[in-house]
């Protein structure tokens, strides 16, 4: 049985990976959060700052969980910029999980939202055949393709990554080369997580094609489990009845793809 | 026999005696259409201000041993921009939760709420972590009574003062409230408090203070609901740690006509409803209580 937590647990940065000119894994030890669901989050405290919603990230060593993040904002980039020895917060884990399919899948990523397809490729069943695609804008920016290889090594599997410059593997966008994917090749699932814009396009492909589609959302987070409703989508709360939500409700959804919730709660057009 | 678990709180009929409390899950209309389905009366709104304001960084909820601790910071889109996104509600009871500093924002927020359906408003005179709004304005009975009667001056639904602990005593607010012709009071809010981490020594709110909700403040709730009902003739909607059946029959004893309900969906979601509402039909059936008004107050008897 799974422990969440609800109050903030200190853990110690152990070991920082720069991933990318701006990408950082921060890896703590929490046996506990290391061998969450894949898409399942925490709330990640940084003290004096902020506390942000974040995907767990897979580590290859047992009892160890990680973080990804992009500097961006504020907050992301005081969390970027922690060194071994600093400390953080984290409780959780929350939200569902990736329910992973037989068969051949392909899972989609567009930047730090490779971080819960990773854990899914972790997860994977000995029958999957994995396609991943990672979009990244240029060579500089792309990270996590080594680690793809390694964690499947064992399976089939391959790797695509593009790049929006085409300075490395496809030019242009992962939607475009899924767009040609499941023109040729009859895949039983597709997941992903990035970019909102991103995934809505997904979807509304995997939907078209009739191709079972899971995707991992972001909204304003505060509480993280269900009682301050900032994340509200629709009817549902993102970080109680998601984050994971699949192709037939986000068709159906009013603001998928179109909206997001400012910190006030007003509803802001992507 | 089916009980009745209609509740009346003075001229305002709800069917079903449990309704979401303010602050929680609040803002979306599609929301509180989900939570009245799943069994609630009533939904309470966030407390709305005339601006948009965004609340605080986070940590601003965590939980504690026996509740939760928040300082949101009263976050919430602006009365105007809630108002006209629930101009198409038909169904849903909403009460419309409304905070300021003086009366003349007060009436400006009742303003922009005529042609909506709104069951009641309640009057935030108790949130403990917000600088002259909440408990700042209950904490002063003069102001109280002066908000109060003009909502009531311009509002055509019922008008609910919502009460909390401060420095003056909280029974001089309700005093007040009353005297400013509320039909209804809400006790209470949260308790002003705060959790420090021992590893880094810091506060963990971000606010730093803020207001302790959940199972730790039940007794306290239910003693402030079983001394404004001894003192006062009004009714009195009961709010603090409710999260069973069992707790929200504990409050009507006590003199509540019906009950809110917050922190309890952290832990068992909007299920709550539901499992109240059954907990009090199945209690109803075997004492053979045909109607919860039947049960307000019975702790009194001794």
């Amino acid at each position: 049985m799974q422990s969440v937590s609800k109050t903030p647990s200190i853990r110690t940065i152990e070991k920082v990976i720069d991933e990318t000119p701006t990408v950082r894994t921060i890896i703590i030890s929490d046996s506990n959060l290391a061998n969450v669901l894949p898409g399942q989050f925490a709330m990640v405290w940084i003290p004096g700052v902020n506390e942000l919603p974040m995907s767990i990230m897979i580590t290859e060593e047992n009892g160890k969980a990680a973080f990804t993040v992009r500097k961006r904002g504020v907050s992301s980039t005081a969390l970027y910029d922690l060194k071994v020895g600093q400390q953080i917060g984290v409780r959780g884990p929350y939200g569902n999980a990736f329910d992973i399919r037989d068969g051949k899948i392909v899972l989609v990523g567009g930047g730090t939202g490779l971080v819960p397809l990773m854990r899914l490729a972790k997860f994977a069943k000995p029958t999957n055949d994995i396609t991943i695609l990672m979009g990244s804008k240029s060579k500089d920016e792309v990270f996590f393709e080594n680690l793809a290889n390694r964690i499947l090594k064992d399976k089939k599997h391959q790797v695509i990554v593009t790049t929006e410059d085409g300075s490395y593997g496809e030019r242009g966008f992962v939607t475009d080369v899924l767009e040609r994917l499941v023109q040729n090749t009859k895949f039983d699932a597709i997941y992903t997580c990035g970019p909102e814009i991103m995934m809505h396009k997904i979807v509304q492909l995997a939907n078209s094609k009739g191709i079972f589609v899971q995707a991992s959302l972001e909204r304003m987070m505060k509480c993280g489990i269900g009682i301050c409703g900032s994340c509200c989508m629709d009817e549902v709360l993102v970080c109680h009845d998601g984050t994971i939500f699949d192709g037939k409700f986000l068709a159906s959804s009013q603001e998928f793809g179109h909206t997001h919730r400012a910190k006030s709660g007003i509803l802001e057009n992507y | 026999m089916t009980p009745d678990l209609s509740v009346s709180i003075g001229p305002i009929k709800f069917g079903r005696p449990a309704m979401l409390a303010s602050g929680i899950l609040g803002i979306s209309l599609e929301v509180f259409n989900r939570i009245y389905r799943s069994g609630a009366g009533a939904v309470v709104s966030k407390s709305l201000s005339k601006e948009p304001w965004e609340g605080y960084p986070n940590p601003t909820i965590v939980g504690i041993k026996g509740g939760y601790l928040n300082a949101v910071g009263l976050s919430n889109p602006g009365a105007p921009y809630f108002a006209n996104m629930i101009k198409s509600n038909k169904d849903v009871p909403i009460i419309v939760s409304l905070v300021g500093s003086i009366e003349d924002e007060f009436e400006f927020m009742v303003q922009q709420f005529e042609g909506c359906n709104v069951a009641a408003y309640e009057l935030n005179l108790s949130c403990p972590h917000v600088e002259k709004v909440g408990l700042e304005v209950g904490d002063d009975p003069k102001l109280v009574t002066k908000i109060v009667s003009r909502v009531k001056s311009v509002a055509k639904a019922p008008v609910i003062g919502k009460v909390g602990l401060g420095t003056t005593n909280y029974l001089d607010t309700v005093k007040a409230a009353i005297d400013g012709g509320a039909d209804a009071i809400t006790a209470i809010n949260t308790l002003r408090a705060m959790g420090i981490d021992v590893e880094t020594q810091r506060p963990i709110l971000s606010h730093k203070i803020g207001g302790l909700s959940g199972p730790a403040i039940k007794p306290v709730a239910v003693r402030c609901v079983y001394e404004i009902t001894s003192k006062y003739d009004i009714p009195v909607i009961g709010c603090g740690g409710v999260s069973t059946w069992e707790d929200a029959l504990e409050f009507i004893f006590a003199g509540a006509s019906a009950i809110q309900v917050g922190s309890a969906i952290g832990d068992g979601w909007i299920d709550v409803f539901g499992n109240i509402n059954d907990g009090i039909a199945n209690y109803m059936k075997k004492k053979e209580y045909s109607k919860i008004s039947e049960m307000v107050g019975l702790a009194k008897r001794f």
